[in-house]
Order: structure tokens, then C-alpha cells, then sequence
């Protein structure tokens, strides 16, 4: 999707309100009520990364906090976008 | 692994559901998957319904599709579904529309956890009221203004495709979008009443292949449950998962508590257990042994060495059981034509297994869970829909069987289960592609 090239780590994101998240041994399946649509996480350390975005300032801090590396960070940020293509996570302030 | 590897192995929890909330019904459907028409009286109580939905919560699933039956006569229905999205359970449920009035209709557009499917099975009067009975088109899409008037956007307008309807396409989803709804169609199967009438209601080749196109060409737009992933034989995947979610990520809960692999297979051979059992829902989703076999990665059977069996994984196993095929080979509507074949065999001699319970308006023996003495391919008459069904004869025809006792067809013991089969649709329209 385009849109995962535009995806800006240095924003702060967060979970969309209407998205359930529910862990599973590979991941995490997500629903959004609103959309109606499911997406999943294909890994734990993803879903660890979905999880801090609401304590951190920005996405990349986000990564960092859940242990991604460097070399990582461009595969995590498709995935981020992905995510922000599908309004799986959205905009917003850190807590 | 994949997704769709770890998929096969089973969640700890559905995605999703069906639960077919009563078999109460005031239509008749000829194909009804459920045989429904009279109210089961051990279906669940309220009380006892509310406890399945504590379970959901707890298990996060995320949804449940609610039927029945239809699951708008039961006098507790929407206190059941404010008691279920009040507790992060969403709920979708289907309808012929007959308790849907303007005032509903405003509380459910109010709700961004209840999303409603309207049930349609013809473009037009004439094709819908031969197969869901005189008046019910008017009812369904009067039902279908209702929302749109209320504002409720994407509703969906659910259709099963038959040979009649599948040159309608076009307009359904015209119709669809005029009421601001999303199309939905799924498959025709050979399940409950459908088993009487799905030789001479189900698409034939030709159409099949029409069908595929068009859905190609329609992509996303059209939602379909997931229901079509046998034609994906043809070359390309339609959008989906194309998994048989059937106990790995889907059930069926009945009325009365059953739970079964897949909405298609009410059946005693598919029953995985009851949730008034001591366990509960959750137990029967963990514990059950039809359940683990289902989650047991298989391989092709029959169609191993068929070109096609990447794509299609051997189709339904609803589909191929109730038209006595054997569970490891071709669907009956596979795509290169070998589930003709298959089932001329059948036609030699075998016996087919007739769906478990039949609820049917008209006096066929209640039962529960196991076979029931009915004759084959015979619908009581005087409470169907009126006339007769719309290829002539129609549901009266003989089933694919002939004539023969009702029952359940032991199943030969090491006969492989299907990688894939039917689901009635939770995965349609996912979003993949999340890294890890």
C-alpha cells in the first residue's frame, strides 16, 4: 500500500479505540469494530511495539522500547503502516 | 509458518461464531441450513445465553454471528444483543427482516457493534419468494429501507446464490448499493433442508465459472464469506483467506447448546459437544476430540496430485459429506469437474448422510443431536413456501442418493479430514501482510 511509505515514525500513534487486541502464540489478531475488518500481528515483538505506541512520543521510540533493532526498523515501519492504512492504529497523543 | 499454517493448528479461541439462536422461524426457506421452523423447547435460556457471552468476553471473540432460526422472534433478542456488545462481544446477525421497524432500525444504526444481514435470494420478487416463500422479498426489503432510512450504513443484503439468481448479480448489487448496503453472497450447501434441494438449486458449471469471474472483477466490494474458495481451482485466489475455518477459528453453537465445527455441518459426525456441559463453551472449544483432529494438518487425499489442490485444498467438507462424498476428495463442485464424477458414483449405490436435527414447520419428528427417521429429499408440504419450488418439481426431487434410510453413513475410521472447508465468513475481507 502506498500508504506504508508515508508512515512517519517520528509521530506519536496509538491504538484506534474501536480495535480489539487479542494475544496469540504467533502474534495478535486485531478487530476493529468500526471497519469491521481483522488484521493480525505476525509476531509477539510487533505486538509488543502496538502496545507501547500509546506510552511513547513517537513510533520510533515505540520500537526501540519493545527491542527492535536498527536493522529492523524499516520492516517494523511497513508493518506500522500497514496498520495505519487499515485505521488499525491512528494518530494521537502519548499518555 | 504462515498465518495460514498456524491458522490450521486451531486458535485458543474462535474469531468468531455462529450461533443459530432459535430454530423458531416464520419463513420456510427451501434451503434453510438450519431445517428450521419450529422452536426447539430446550433451546438455551436467557440466562443460560448470557452465560455463553460471559465465556466470549473472556475468550475475546471478537464476534458472533447470530441466526437461527430466525433469532429476531425470540422474545429476548435484543436484550441479548445489548447484553453481548455491552460486553465487547460484537454481534452481526442475519434476518428475513420481519422484526426490523424504524425504531430498531434507529437503535441499531446506533450501535457500532451490531452490524445486520438482511437475507435475499432473488433480485426480484419472483426469484426470492420460490426458494424463502411468498411475501418475503417484500418483507426483506422493506426491512432493507428501514436502515438505510435510519442511516445504517453497510448493512449488508446476504444472498445465497442458486441457479436462478446467479444471472442477477448485476442486480443485487445495484440494489446493494441504492440502499447504501453492502452485497454479500455466499454458497448454496447441501446442508439442512438445502440437502433436499441442492441438485437442482445449485449453480451449475457454467455458472460456477460466471460467478468467478464476476467476483474477480468485483474484488473486495463484494463480501462472500470466504464461501467460494473452491473456485479459486480455476486460477487465481479470490480475496480472502481461503482457509476452512471449520473448529479451528469458526463453530456453530445451536439453539439448544450444541456446538458444531461449522454452520454447514449439523451433524452428529461434526458435533463437537454442548456448552451446558460442565466445561462450557470454552471447554468444548479446547477439549473436544473432533475438534483437535480437525486441527491436524492433512494432505490432499484424492485430489493430492490434482494441479488445482494449492488452491482449492479440496473444497468444503460440508459439501462433500452431505452429498456422500468422502471427506478427502473432490468438492462436489470442483472446478475440473471431478466431483460430477464423484458423485455419479454416489448415485450408484452409496448412502448419504442426512442432516441431524429437522425443525421444519409441518411435523417432521423434532429431534436433537443424531439421525432422524425422515424420508429423503421430501420437505413437508403446506408450509412451505407457496408453490412449488422454482425449477418445477424442485424441492421435492429425489436427493442425490435416491431414495434410502436416513441416518448417519458411518465414516470409513482414517479417513483424512479436509485441509479446508467452508467457514461462514469471519475471514473475508482481512487485512494480511503485518511483519514479524
Amino acid at each position: 500500500m502506498s500508504t506504508e511509505a508515508a508512515f512517519d515514525l517520528d509521530l506519536a500513534w496509538r491504538l484506534h479505540p474501536q480495535v480489539s487486541v487479542r494475544p496469540e502464540r504467533f502474534g495478535a489478531l486485531l478487530y476493529h469494530f468500526g471497519t469491521r475488518r481483522l488484521s493480525f500481528l505476525k509476531s509477539t515483538k510487533l505486538l509488543a511495539v502496538v502496545r507501547s505506541l500509546e506510552h511513547e512520543g513517537s513510533a520510533r521510540s515505540a520500537c526501540a522500547a519493545a527491542g527492535v533493532t536498527p536493522a529492523e526498523l524499516p520492516s517494523y515501519a511497513a508493518a506500522l503502516g500497514t496498520l495505519a492504512a487499515s485505521s488499525m492504529i491512528c494518530l494521537g497523543v502519548a499518555s | 509458518m504462515t498465518l495460514i499454517d498456524q491458522f490450521k493448528l486451531g486458535l485458543d479461541a474462535p474469531i468468531c461464531l455462529t450461533w443459530e439462536l432459535t430454530y423458531a422461524c416464520n419463513l420456510a426457506c427451501v434451503h434453510c441450513l438450519s431445517s428450521s421452523g419450529r422452536r426447539d423447547p430446550r433451546e438455551l435460556s436467557t440466562a443460560e445465553c448470557r452465560a455463553v457471552i460471559d465465556e466470549l468476553e473472556a475468550m475475546q471473540v471478537f464476534y458472533v454471528n447470530i441466526g437461527g432460526g430466525e433469532p429476531t422472534v425470540r422474545p429476548d433478542f435484543w436484550e441479548l444483543v445489548s447484553y453481548a456488545t455491552a460486553h465487547r462481544v460484537g454481534v452481526k446477525f442475519s434476518t428475513n427482516g420481519v422484526r426490523i421497524t424504524p425504531s430498531v432500525a434507529a437503535m441499531l444504526a446506533a450501535s457500532d457493534y451490531v452490524d445486520v444481514q438482511i437475507s435475499l435470494d432473488g433480485a426480484t420478487a419472483e426469484v426470492n419468494d420460490a426458494v424463502r416463500g411468498a411475501g418475503s422479498y417484500e418483507m426483506a426489503l422493506r426491512a432493507a429501507r428501514c436502515l438505510a432510512d435510519a442511516s445504517f450504513r453497510d448493512f449488508k443484503i446476504s444472498v445465497v446464490l442458486t441457479r436462478h439468481n446467479v444471472g442477477q448479480l448485476d442486480a443485487f448489487k445495484s440494489l446493494a448499493d441504492g440502499l447504501g448496503a453492502q452485497l454479500r453472497i455466499t454458497r448454496l450447501r447441501p446442508s439442512g433442508r438445502g440437502a433436499d434441494v441442492w441438485d437442482v438449486l445449485h449453480p451449475t458449471a457454467a455458472q460456477q465459472r460466471s460467478v468467478y469471474e464476476w467476483l474477480l472483477a468485483h474484488g473486495e466490494n463484494v463480501l462472500t464469506g470466504d464461501s467460494f474458495f473452491h473456485l479459486a481451482g480455476y486460477g487465481e485466489a479470490l480475496p480472502g483467506l481461503n482457509l476452512c475455518g471449520a473448529g479451528r477459528v469458526v463453530c456453530l453453537i445451536d439453539p439448544v447448546g450444541d456446538v458444531y465445527a461449522c454452520p454447514f455441518a449439523i451433524h452428529a459426525e461434526f458435533l463437537a459437544g454442548n456448552v451446558r456441559s460442565p466445561g462450557g463453551f470454552a471447554g468444548v472449544w479446547r477439549e473436544s476430540s473432533l475438534f483437535a483432529s480437525l486441527r491436524v494438518p492433512s494432505s490432499g487425499g484424492a485430489c493430492a496430485s490434482c494441479s488445482a489442490y494449492d488452491a482449492c485444498q479440496g473444497g468444503c467438507m460440508a459439501a462433500k459429506f452431505f452429498t456422500g462424498l468422502p471427506l478427502d476428495g473432490p468438492d462436489p463442485e470442483c472446478v475440473r469437474g471431478f466431483g460430477e464424477l464423484a458423485l455419479a458414483g454416489v448415485a450408484g449405490g452409496a448412502r448419504v448422510p442426512r442432516p441431524s436435527g429437522d425443525h421444519s414447520h409441518g411435523g417432521r419428528a423434532a429431534s436433537g443431536r443424531g439421525p432422524v427417521p425422515v424420508s429423503i429429499g421430501r420437505r413437508p408440504s403446506g408450509s412451505g413456501p407457496s408453490g412449488p419450488g422454482p425449477s418445477g418439481p424442485g424441492p421435492s426431487g429425489p436427493g442425490p442418493s435416491g431414495p434410502g434410510p436416513s441416518g448417519s453413513v458411518p465414516v470409513p475410521s482414517g479417513r483424512r479430514r479436509p485441509e479446508r472447508a467452508c467457514d461462514s465468513s469471519p475471514l473475508a475481507g482481512f487485512d494480511a501482510g503485518c511483519a514479524g
